[in-house]
């Protein structure tokens, strides 16, 4: 099924006028509402008349996060803040989050936005969605849980965790759809064995999974341990949490609702457009979007764009799984996390030296960050106790800003691999 | 009497200790006394060495983090009660013990008793020492 064929089955010239003129107009507002567009425009001499086809859309300048965070907390948005009545958030690169505030439109674009997505996994309005995405700032939760509500779905808002209770409401309320990151899927199959649950008895057949990053592989293996079809999402705060793109039964990359959002793949080096099917940076442009419109927001994501016809009736252009990143974002447990983040939280801890190393791993299907800190002599002391205080204080203040847990261990100085005189910072064993 | 403790920060994994050693022995600085603390990653080794200044460098020099502590030392005799003795009226006086570790000295008959103390003036002025 299809949940907007008007507009996910439109022809692509006609797609493409819809594209121009939305473009159009939000360059309009952008220059007139945000100071920051309006002087980058002025900069390249651009304004709503230079737009006459989406490839245009080149004349326009990048956003990056660090716009975000030279912003923060508001100062993108484009609209009075009384027409805001919501605001999630998610990390950013260093202590402050990445702000994404809603208008009433955007939470009803975004609420249509996650109908099509679930619809097009191949939900329906008779299936038991169980949302195990994190309810909160994060924009998994409530995301999943409107759109679900939206395609008529029975809603269980479990959030995340306690994996016995999700198996008992599996169980009991005869979930037929679960929502949740492709690495908690695993966790759920191995509670169940553990509890002797033959999860082929429950009436579980779909997953809507994502948040991170997953191979082939990793589908595989989900597959063969739960009795459901695992199906990729993908969305990112910055443009409007989940609900930006994702696959449909054929499973042969995720489609982009385009008319809303529209995608580039860039050259990272050089800014320039490339043509559909090569490989390279991706980047978001919001048509419609009210509070916090993005212009050419450079994801880091790297994938690439097919815009060929597809078997399930959609003319919306395919993105390939994400294949890495052009930059040193870790997604851990689901959750965006920078070594820069790191450095700011040691750096604020007295007398510890930035000098760390991060080692990610994969331990029973779940992420494992564990931060080996260098201890100096200013921090060094002959008594146990203080160490202990020590190494707990940098767990506390590193989760508190972080959002997830971390193990710390304290290493001798210059033990750590320093590479042309730069140290290593980032070790990564897991296999995705 | 209070004494000059040299502590080192180990990481708990084999060759540390070693490479620790090693760099006392090059310098032919002997241990007179040592206790090791151990956490789950990591140990810390205090030591009362023949020669601090020589041994610190040689230490850091061979790249450990180290700590110089003043600590008091005490002999005491060695037989039954002879630890309680000295730690008793510390205790009445409210002094806390952080830690300590005790070896019997070449002297027979006599051991000795290395201890940091919440209070190091007033415990050595309680000990008489």
């Amino acid at each position: 099924m299809i949940w907007s064929p008007e507009y996910e089955t439109m022809p692509r010239e006609s797609l493409e006028q819809l594209q121009v003129e939305r473009l159009k107009s939000l360059v309009a507002r952008v220059y007139e509402k945000v100071p920051f567009y309006r002087n980058a425009f002025k900069e390249r001499g651009v304004t709503a008349d230079s737009i006459k086809s989406v490839a245009d859309i080149g004349r326009l300048p990048f956003t990056s996060k660090q716009d975000f965070r030279d912003n923060y907390p508001l100062g993108l948005v484009a609209t009075p803040m009384e027409q805001v009545c919501r605001i999630h958030a998610s990390s950013g690169t260093t202590g402050k989050p990445v702000i994404a505030p809603y208008t009433a439109n955007d939470l009803r674009l975004w609420t249509d936005m996650m109908a099509r997505t679930l619809t097009c996994a191949g939900m329906g309005k008779n299936d038991v969605m169980q949302n195990a995405y994190g309810y909160g700032l994060f924009t998994g939760g409530l995301g999943f849980h409107y759109g679900g509500e939206k395609v008529g779905a029975t809603v269980i808002p479990s959030s995340t965790g306690n994996s016995k209770r999700q198996l008992m409401l599996i169980q009991d309320l005869g979930t037929t759809v679960i929502t949740c990151t492709p690495s908690y899927a695993l966790i759920l199959a191995e509670a169940a064995t553990e509890i002797g649950l033959d999860l082929g008895l429950t009436r579980l057949r779909l997953g809507v999974l994502g948040a991170e990053p997953w191979s082939e592989q990793m589908r595989n293996e989900i597959e063969i341990k739960l009795p459901i079809k695992a199906v990729d999402i993908y969305g990112l705060t910055e443009i409007l949490g989940p609900g930006v793109s994702v696959e449909c039964s054929h499973r042969c990359g995720l489609h982009i609702f385009e008319d809303n959002f529209l995608p580039e793949i860039i050259n990272p080096e050089t800014g320039e457009r490339l043509p559909y099917g090569q490989v390279g940076e991706l980047v978001f442009t919001t048509l419609t979007k009210e509070a916090m419109p993005v212009i050419r927001f450079c994801t880091k994501d790297i994938t690439s764009l097919n815009a060929e016809p597809c078997q399930c009736g959609r003319t919306l252009v395919r993105m390939g799984k994400v294949l890495g990143r052009t930059d040193d974002m870790l997604i851990i447990r689901g959750v965006n996390v920078f070594p820069s983040q790191i450095e700011s939280v040691l750096l604020d801890v007295e007398g510890v030296e930035p000098h760390y190393q991060i080692i990610v791993d994969r331990e029973r299907h779940l992420d494992d960050l564990e931060i080996w800190v260098e201890v100096s002599e200013a921090v060094f002391s002959d008594e146990m106790r203080k160490m202990e205080a020590l190494q707990k204080k940098v767990k506390d203040e590193m989760e508190g800003t972080l959002g997830i847990g971390a193990r710390i261990k304290l290493v001798e100085p210059k033990s750590l691999a320093r590479t042309e005189g730069k140290a290593k910072r980032v070790i990564d064993r897991r296999e995705l | 009497m209070k004494i000059k403790q040299v502590s080192v920060f180990v990481e708990n994994q084999p060759g540390r200790l070693v490479a620790m050693l090693q760099a006392l022995k090059d310098r032919e600085i002997s241990i007179q006394a040592l206790s090791i603390a151990e956490g789950s990653d990591f140990g810390i080794a205090r030591m009362i060495l023949s020669d601090v200044p020589k041994a610190v460098e040689a230490l850091r020099t061979a790249g450990f983090t180290i700590r110089e502590t003043t600590v008091l030392q005490r002999d005491m005799p060695d037989r039954p009660g002879g630890l309680l003795e000295i730690i008793e009226p510390l205790a009445k006086a409210g002094i806390n013990v952080e830690y300590f570790y005790a070896f019997v000295d070449p002297t027979p008959g006599t051991a000795s008793i290395v201890f940091k103390v919440s209070d190091p003036d007033r415990a050595e002025q309680i000990l008489g020492a």
